[in-house]
């Protein structure tokens, strides 16, 4: 059974869509990361399930049981904030309880969650201090452990980590992911940081636009990005796009300006024939260059136009027929601008999206 | 050189100073100096034209012996208790209700505010007529059947201070509503879906969460309206005029009455020193409290 | 499968809570409207009718009699010109001053932000302290003060006390809105060479419009309302329109004709009252603005 299943969901504020008809379903005990930038309906969709926005058409399902209609607090849901959202004027411990003792939950039953809680996260020694007095970390692990009280099934996470610093961001995600780990609990987690994305999750659903454009494990998206957006989206730097034609006449080889790129080893997902206007993908850590590059399936000769050393290594910006290339070489290799270099690369982990459609070729 | 620079940068500087005079000029000779001056008349015997012959509490003496003054008092004080609480308390409920997603908000925001745009005066004035006891109110219940109806705050000497009130408090409630309006829209929103889902009833969540996040608002609310408080003159010259007696008599007008009137400078500094004081009261932890914790941050 | 739950909940068009909410909004705000309600509607009555019906009634016939009475020809004690000559006081009175104060407000908010000097924040800290002394407490001082200056009983008077005690909450919002604009823009117009007026008049004012206009509504609201002022410092002639509105009312003499007491209410509410439903949000914004002190 699905812990959650989510069919054809509409929601609309007045008359923009926000959601189109979108369905989901999530097993459980599954770790799902929607991602995707500001405005994307991420977040949107996550208070949808918590209960928190009333959809305007379809269906919500926790656990089997339709909870369309239901009020938050009947969901079985705990929900952990962006903006921690603690209760100021409580002490951690009032924090903890105050939803409890709200659903009239048994003194000992309480004090025994409470304790089962702090100890996980760690918070014991703070019970007695208000949230004014935590530094950030200390306040989202007290935002989460009112969620872990409420003894919920499914966990949702509205970009918990977005508020603290990058050490701590690091810090908390590797504690997210023991505690999923413990529990084993269905968890939603929404952020726009793909490498909370890649690191914590399941599966990742990447959402534009109010749609799932992409719904797949983290390996899958990296390495066969179902379209144009989800390739640009996923990896840091950004996938080169050189813009050319696929001609599947004979052997399948793709063209750019002079240049033929054989695809030997491409997967293809698609059965083309002719020549199809379109982009071909290639990931700037998937560039090889020096002697690797001689024995590679596809070569060039590129020009350094300008470089950044990043420490460990080092950004090459250059050209491709004309076309913006970028690549990525050990950060002690010397190199200076105007450097010839020769590249290559392997087309069998490259991407080739139609040109009309942006869908994965 | 470097005291050339020294010079020039003062130079540079001065036109910024020469702009500020005006308030450095409010703020020592008015502000500070004019309250000084007034303290330090109180001390002496001064009738209709200030002289510095000191005869020590006498003023005060005579201030604290006079059944006037301690009317006076006693009306700001009830009046100043019923204005606080129900500016506050209606305030914040009118804020609470027009929080709640509401057809028509800017509507009855407009009307429960707009007698805070009008004259003192003219809210006495209405009042005044309103609590008429021969065409007023009192009338109009009169004429439904209720022979025995009485509602004649105004020109009784024990209820007069109230009729007042209601007409003040009638004026203050949008300002203080705004001010609670604000605070309520600067909660967090996620505070709300919080408590949604921890199952909190919205009462609750208003009583045990947002009010006690709100007490900033309160406070600063509370100092202004009393501030305001004891300022209070228009309002009962253009109702009662003080009347019926000095039943109606407040601090400000015993002041004016003694300066303008009665030619008694020394008394009349007396009680604004008075009146000074308990702002001071009032005013000092509270600017304290604000300036103290800007300072920390 | 039928029935199961789906799309929106179902409700009632009018839940128990909503018509509870939406009553007590209701009925708080016929009780606010209530005073300007019987304000117009005594105004439009003749007196007979006063004295026959009852303050809510609507006038049976409505006349204007009371409102060109209460603008031509009442009396406030021996004159009886009508609150005219008021009206054009509270003119003279709020047009200079409000100018004046603002000016002058606006021009201390901008030093005191970009032009910090030693001492600069102790004079606002006095400025605002000294915002909620009682008037009293200064006003015979200031009766000094003016008389020495030679203004004292003259508009001259009344304007130069309005800018002082228009002065705290007008630097006070001054103050805020500046400090809020980037600093970058008086820095870089400092590279460019520009002046202490040069900064003010060329870069702050023109982007500073919405803070002058709540500015200027606050003021002559405030101004236009004033009475304690108006009655000490103008003299005889050149009393204000509250001043004389509650001669007019409170006049011992003759018999009281409600209805043109009521008109001429109306009328001195009139000015205020325009510019606040027409300018809503600005009005708010003011109070708003003037309660965040520090």
């Amino acid at each position: 059974m699905n812990s959650i299943e989510i069919r054809d969901l509409v929601l609309r504020f007045g008359k923009t869509t926000v959601l189109q008809d979108l369905d989901l379903d999530i097993e459980q005990g599954e770790f799902l990361v929607l991602l995707g930038s500001s405005g994307c309906g991420k977040s949107t969709l996550l208070n949808c399930i918590a209960g928190l926005l009333e959809v305007s058409e379809g269906q919500i399902f926790i656990n089997g049981r339709n909870v369309t209609w239901e009020e938050p607090k009947d969901r079985g849901i705990g929900m952990v904030f962006q903006s921690y959202a603690l209760y100021p004027q409580m002490t951690v411990k009032g924090n903890l309880s105050f939803g409890l003792k709200n659903a009239g939950a048994s003194k000992e039953e309480i004090e025994k969650r409470i304790k089962n809680a702090s100890q996980m996260l760690q918070i014991e020694n703070l019970l007695q201090r208000k949230p004014a007095e935590l530094s950030g970390g200390q306040r989202q692990r007290v935002a989460i452990g009112r969620a872990l009280v409420r003894d919920a099934d499914v966990f949702l996470f509205d970009e918990p980590l977005s508020n603290l610093d990058a050490k701590l961001r690091t810090e908390l995600r590797v504690e997210l992911k023991q505690l999923h780990k413990r529990l084993q609990n269905t968890m939603i987690y929404v952020t726009h940081d793909q490498i909370e994305a890649m690191t914590l999750a399941d599966r990742i659903a990447i959402m534009k636009n109010g749609f799932i454009q992409q719904l797949d494990s983290p390996a899958t998206i990296y390495n066969r990005p179902k379209n144009k957006f989800v390739a640009g989206f996923i990896g840091s730097p950004a996938m080169n796009f050189l813009e050319g034609t696929l001609d599947c006449t004979g052997e399948p080889h793709f063209v750019v300006g002079e240049a033929k790129i054989p695809l030997a080893g491409y997967e293809f997902s698609q059965n083309l024939e002719g020549k199809t206007q379109s982009s071909f993908g290639i990931r700037p850590e998937h560039i090889v260059y020096g002697e690797e590059a001689q024995k590679a399936p596809f070569n060039a000769k590129v020009t350094v136009d300008v470089f950044e050393p990043m420490g460990s290594d080092t950004q090459v910006w250059a050209h491709v027929e004309g076309q913006n290339f970028r690549f990525r070489i050990d950060g002690r290799d010397k190199i200076a601008n105007g450097d010839e270099m020769l590249i290559g690369f392997d087309p069998a982990c490259a991407s080739i999206f139609h040109g009309e459609t942006e869908e994965r070729i | 050189m470097s005291a050339g620079r020294a010079q020039a940068f003062w130079l540079r500087n001065l036109t910024a100073k020469i702009a500020a005079i005006p308030m450095i000029l409010t703020s020592l000779v008015i502000f500070i100096g004019c309250s000084i001056w007034t303290v330090v008349y109180s001390f002496t015997s001064s009738r209709s034209l200030p002289v510095t012959d000191f005869v020590g509490f006498r003023q005060y003496e005579r201030l604290f012996g006079a059944h006037r003054w301690s009317l006076a008092v006693e009306n700001i004080a009830i009046y100043g208790v019923l204005t606080l609480v129900f500016a506050l308390t209606v305030g914040f409920i009118l804020a609470a209700l027009l929080d709640q997603k509401i057809r028509f908000e800017s509507i009855f925001r407009t009307i429960f505010l707009y007698p805070y745009a009008m004259s003192f005066i003219v809210t006495g004035v209405v009042w005044q007529w309103m609590f008429n006891p021969g065409l007023g109110i009192q009338h109009f219940v009169r004429q439904l059947g209720f022979e025995n109806f009485t509602f004649d705050l105004i020109s009784n000497r024990n209820t007069v201070i109230y009729a007042i009130a209601i007409a003040g408090i009638w004026q203050i409630t949008g300002f203080a509503m705004v001010l609670m309006l604000a605070g309520l829209r600067a909660v967090d929103d996620q505070i709300w879906k919080a408590s949604r889902v921890d199952g909190i009833p919205a009462w609750k969540t208003y009583v045990m969460i947002i009010i006690p996040m709100m007490r900033g608002v309160f406070v600063t609310s509370l100092v202004i309206i009393a501030a305001g408080i004891v300022k209070l003159y228009d309002l009962v010259v253009a109702m009662t005029n003080g009347g019926p007696g000095f039943a109606s008599d407040v601090p400000a007008m015993y002041v004016y009455n003694w300066l303008f009137e009665r030619a008694n400078l020394g008394h009349a500094m007396a009680a604004s020193t008075m009146m000074l004081l308990t702002v001071l009261i009032i005013m000092v932890p509270w600017f304290y409290m604000e300036y103290g914790r800007k300072n920390k941050n | 499968m039928k029935n199961e739950p789906k799309g929106p909940r179902p409700r009632k068009a009018f839940s128990p809570g909503r018509i509870m909410l939406y009553s007590i909004l209701v009925v708080a705000a016929i009780y606010y409207a209530l005073p300007l309600y019987i304000m117009i509607v005594t105004s439009l009555k003749g007196m007979p009718e006063i004295r026959m019906g009852n303050i809510f009634a609507p006038p049976v016939e409505v006349t204007f009699a009371p409102w060109v009475k209460a603008w031509d020809s009442a009396c406030t004690g021996l004159y009886c010109e009508g609150l005219k000559v008021g009206f054009w006081n509270s003119v003279k009175i709020t047009v200079p001053s409000v100018i004046v104060s603002i000016a002058v407000a606006s021009v201390n908010g901008y030093a005191l932000v970009n032009w910090k000097f030693k001492g600069s924040e102790f004079f606002f800290a006095v400025l605002i302290f000294g915002s909620f002394i009682p008037y009293q407490v200064m006003l015979y001082p200031l009766v000094i003060i003016t008389r020495e200056l030679g203004i004292f009983g003259s508009l001259w008077a009344v304007i130069f006390v309005h800018t002082i005690f228009g002065m705290p909450l007008l630097t006070l919002i001054f103050r805020n809105y500046f400090a809020a604009l980037p600093e970058e823009l008086f820095k870089a117009a400092r590279v460019d060479g520009a002046g202490f007026w040069g900064i003010y008049w060329k870069v702050l004012v023109p982007m500073a419009t919405p803070i002058f206009v709540v500015a200027v509504i606050l003021q002559v609201t405030g101004i236009w309302n004033d009475f304690l002022f108006g009655i000490v410092f103008a003299g005889q002639p050149n009393f204000p329109m509250t001043v004389q509105l509650n001669n007019i009312v409170n006049t011992t003499q003759g018999i009281k004709e409600y209805n043109v007491n009521m008109a001429a209410t109306m009328l001195t509410a009139m000015v205020p009252l325009v510019i606040y439903f027409v300018s809503g949000r600005f009005f708010v914004r003011g109070i708003a603005a003037g309660a965040v002190k520090g």
